[in-house]
């Protein structure tokens, strides 16, 4: 006859596995403050590229005029994206490392798809937007579709995930009903936020 | 009063069948590799387990080829969960009355 301590252990066993085996844990935080950073510096550039010496803060009513400068943009969006998940997986690697567990598993090749699935839509749409002159909402709809992507993955992540995606969700929609300060919300969404929770992340998971 | 002993689950009383049970409970499907990492055990072990959930419905089997590789999936069944969380509970009965 087993006594009780030997059935709390073995349900704590069972509420760890359950967990780990459904839970990509080796995301860290500092992805996300780097990640936040990245989208900064990214903003900062697409601002020269774009409205300066015109106040950040000002409405605008003009927006892209040469394709060159689309061009422009769009290398460094994909410079930012591709920083961020290469960080990101440099990260994971060396946390997983650490733990010694495997990084890719059959709980993170789900986190993948399930990201995935959203990203690559709103990334489809984003360039058949960009492509047909609706820059003006171009911004906001990666922001929808990013918060769509961390809701669809957050039973896989950290379930906190998820309401980064709600706050990501609603200002995408804000900037897309506040036309002209797409880049001002695009930098809340991908930097500010991103930073702020990355932090928090950091602080309650890897410290 | 009934013993609570009597609803713990004799397949489950086994650890490693108790975390494969576990672990398809929380998951949707698992293959046999991955809990076979998860949980450390050899390849002749998992299988026995393995076939021993099977053999009382507890999981059910599905084969596939990825590149000509066999990939073996598994699921709780129905009948599987609920034997999974009976077992939970007799455990936490078992629990709370033992710290009386």
């Amino acid at each position: 006859m087993k006594q009780s301590q030997a059935y709390q252990k073995d349900l704590e066993s069972i509420r760890n596995l359950m967990e780990r085996s459904v839970k990509f844990i080796s995301l860290s935080g500092l992805s996300g403050i780097m990640a936040g950073i990245y989208a900064i510096i990214g903003a900062s550039i697409a601002y020269y590229l774009l409205h300066y010496p015109v106040s950040p803060f000002d409405y605008r009513i003009y927006s892209i005029d040469t394709p060159a400068i689309l061009m422009q943009l769009i290398l460094v969006a994909a410079l930012v994206l591709a920083s961020s998940i290469l960080t990101g997986l440099w990260l994971s690697y060396r946390k997983a490392k650490k733990a010694r567990v495997k990084m890719w598993d059959a709980t993170s090749k789900r986190l993948f798809v399930n990201l995935s699935i959203p990203l690559i839509t709103g990334g489809i749409f984003v360039l058949i937007l960009l492509g047909n002159g609706h820059y003006g909402i171009a911004a906001p709809t990666c922001l929808i579709f990013y918060g769509l992507a961390l809701i669809n993955a957050s039973p896989n992540l950290y379930e906190e995930i998820r309401y980064l995606g709600y706050m990501e969700i609603a200002l995408g929609l804000v900037s897309a009903a506040i036309p002209g300060y797409g880049l001002l919300f695009w930098t809340i969404g991908f930097g500010l936020l991103h930073i702020v929770y990355g932090t928090f992340m950091y602080k309650r998971y890897d410290s | 009063m009934k013993n609570p002993f009597d609803n713990l689950d004799k397949l489950l009383e086994h650890k490693a069948r108790l975390q494969i049970i576990s672990i398809l409970a929380a998951n949707e499907s698992f293959d046999f590799n991955s809990i076979k990492e998860l949980l450390s055990l050899s390849d002749g072990s998992l299988a026995t387990h393995i076939k021993a959930l099977e053999r009382e419905k507890y999981i059910s089997v599905t084969k596939t080829f990825v590149d000509r590789k066999p990939n073996t999936k598994f699921k709780a069944t129905e009948r599987g969960r609920t034997a999974f969380k009976k077992h939970l509970d007799a455990m936490e009965e078992l629990i709370r009355q033992q710290k009386k």
